[in-house]
């Protein structure tokens, strides 16, 4: 009996300490940021629930701006990825023979550089007196007020920098795991190269590729490093905006309708997308 | 395979192998740049044009105070949120892959939407946590933060390295006479502990490197990142370089030597 109970218990006394951590520290305060957003009042004279749902209208009215503009950049910075990511992956895992692991350490080699350092390194790269620019200059290849900086490009381009791994893993994994034999089948079935990449190779890949974009495009729409680094106040993206609201202004409650905003959007488009694709393999791709 | 090669296959091959090695010079470049400006003869903070070479900058590391204090806080920091994750987040792993329970899917559930959910959201909430509870920013709030996102990392991996384990050796040691904490501590601990390390691993590199989740609940308290995201304004001195480089090699150190253990036990 008593053996028995203890190994009922088993799982809960094991999941106890952490499970108590992450219901503390990750699903209270998502209750109480939820709550925080409906409150008002200021720093000196505190905050006290009145139910203001005005806050949401507040944020959405004033920032809808850099909302849009986040989900756009962070769109293309995802769009991009693919793009650049795809061939990459193909080449690793139908040519990459023995070395398929060391081309893997190669992309992964810059998380190994301090995230913010490696982003600091593209502004003093791209600066209007950094290496890039000013031997462009100094050859006449552009002209002397040419800049990148405080430009969308210049965000875009470091957020492809900074996620493009997020992307090609998950398309490599998913390149990786097709069987040999059903391209040799689709040639005997005289399907030619293009025929076999599209509608074989292609579509076995979605999985992946699903993983790849939210990997890659969560992180990518709600970040504001790149925007503030590389970026003016023309690039201003949502990120950006909830930082001041909490760091500088101290304007608590808008910061957390606004953040609940952003974490609703991703949210909902994640489930939206993953029905569109609707497929059992797009889960099984996401846990993996 | 086969159909993937031929004249026109190899051709393909050769572009695209060109291709790659473009997109990793491009990954890289940022690298060769911190590391080779660390090496930079410049005079003063503006790091910017090559001056020549020079070992000064790695001779007077830590000459820059606060930024000496910043990244001892990180790797101080980094240490214990690796040890409190193994401590308490070892346990989740274990339960959810060695038993099926009431409460393993809502479990399962809350690690995914951490590990899912955008860092700032997260970061946004804890702070409101702190703010809520008049809970003073400082250096334990960011070990908490971080520890958050650390217990349900080290949690999954310790998950994923349970595919193979052998619920029988477990009652093998029972039916010899060991209690639970023997058996716990003499055949389960070493079974998972690839895992528990290849985990750790993630979660302290994880932490050096974090800058939201830390910025949000760092208040005036500052880790490595937020010294250097504090000073681009200004110019980011050499010793930024050098610390960046050391902790760059020290990284892939790290990385090589647990790859080359863990093929030496498979």
């Amino acid at each position: 009996m008593i053996a028995r109970l203890r190994a009922s218990a088993g799982p809960y006394v094991s999941i106890l300490p952490g499970g108590l951590w992450l219901a503390i520290f990750f699903v209270l305060p998502l209750v109480v940021m939820a709550a925080l957003s409906l409150e008002t009042g200021n720093l000196i004279d505190g905050f006290t629930m009145t139910w203001h749902w005005a806050n949401y209208s507040d944020v959405l009215s004033s920032y809808h701006t850099q909302l849009v503009r986040s989900l756009v950049y962070g769109g293309l910075a995802t769009l991009v990825s693919i793009v650049l990511a795809y061939p990459m992956a193909y080449w690793i895992a139908f040519y990459g023979g023995r070395n398929k692991s060391t081309y893997l350490f190669l992309v992964l080699l810059p998380f190994f550089v301090t995230f913010v350092l490696r982003t600091v390194a593209w502004q003093f790269l791209l600066g209007d007196q950094g290496l890039v620019l000013s031997w462009l200059k100094n050859a006449g290849i552009v002209g002397q007020d040419f800049h990148v900086l405080a430009t969308a490009f210049a965000v875009v381009a470091g957020l492809v920098y900074n996620y493009l791994p997020f992307m090609l893993l998950p398309i490599y994994v998913s390149l990786e795991r097709i069987d040999g034999s059903l391209l040799e089948a689709a040639g005997d079935l005289y399907a030619n190269r293009t025929q076999t990449l599209l509608r074989v190779v292609l579509p076995l890949t979605i999985p992946g590729i699903f993983a790849g974009v939210l990997l890659t495009f969560v992180p990518a729409a709600s970040d504001y490093v790149n925007a503030s680094i590389l970026g003016g106040t023309g690039q201003t993206m949502i990120g950006n905006i909830i930082q001041t609201l909490y760091l500088t202004n101290s304007d608590y409650p808008r910061a957390s309708a606004l953040s609940i905003v952003l974490m609703a959007i991703l949210v909902i488009g994640i489930f939206a997308y993953a029905r569109a694709l609707g497929t059992r393999d797009v889960l099984d791709a996401a846990a993996a | 395979m086969s159909m993937l090669r031929g004249r026109a296959g190899r051709r393909r091959g050769i572009l695209l192998h060109i291709y790659t090695w473009l997109i990793i010079l491009w990954l890289m470049t940022p690298i060769f740049v911190i590391i080779l400006f660390g090496f930079n003869d410049t005079k003063g903070r503006f790091n910017y044009t090559w001056q020549g070479f020079t070992l000064y900058w790695y001779r007077h590391l830590f000459d820059i105070s606060d930024l000496t204090n910043a990244l001892v806080n990180s790797l101080t920091i980094a240490v214990l949120v690796t040890l409190i994750s193994a401590a308490i987040g070892t346990g989740l792993g274990f339960a959810l892959g060695r038993w099926r329970f009431r409460g393993s899917g809502p479990t399962e559930l809350t690690l995914f939407a951490n590990i899912a959910a955008p860092e700032i959201t997260f970061a946004t909430a804890l702070l409101s946590l702190f703010i809520t509870m008049n809970i003073a920013r400082g250096y334990w709030t960011i070990v908490i933060a971080q520890v958050t996102f650390g217990v349900a990392y080290l949690a999954v991996t310790v998950r994923a390295r349970m595919s193979g384990y052998d619920v029988y050796v477990e009652e093998a040691a029972r039916d010899l006479g060991a209690g639970p904490v023997t058996t716990f501590r003499l055949i389960t601990l070493p079974l998972i502990m690839p895992g528990i390390i290849a985990g750790s691993l993630l979660v302290f590199a994880l932490s050096i490197d974090d800058f939201v989740i830390t910025q949000f609940n760092a208040g005036q308290t500052l880790t490595f990142p937020l010294w250097v995201y504090g000073a681009t304004r200004l110019g980011v001195p050499p010793q930024v370089n050098v610390m960046g480089t050391l902790i760059f090699v020290g990284g892939v150190l790290l990385a090589v030597t647990s790859v080359i253990i863990n093929r030496r036990r498979a």
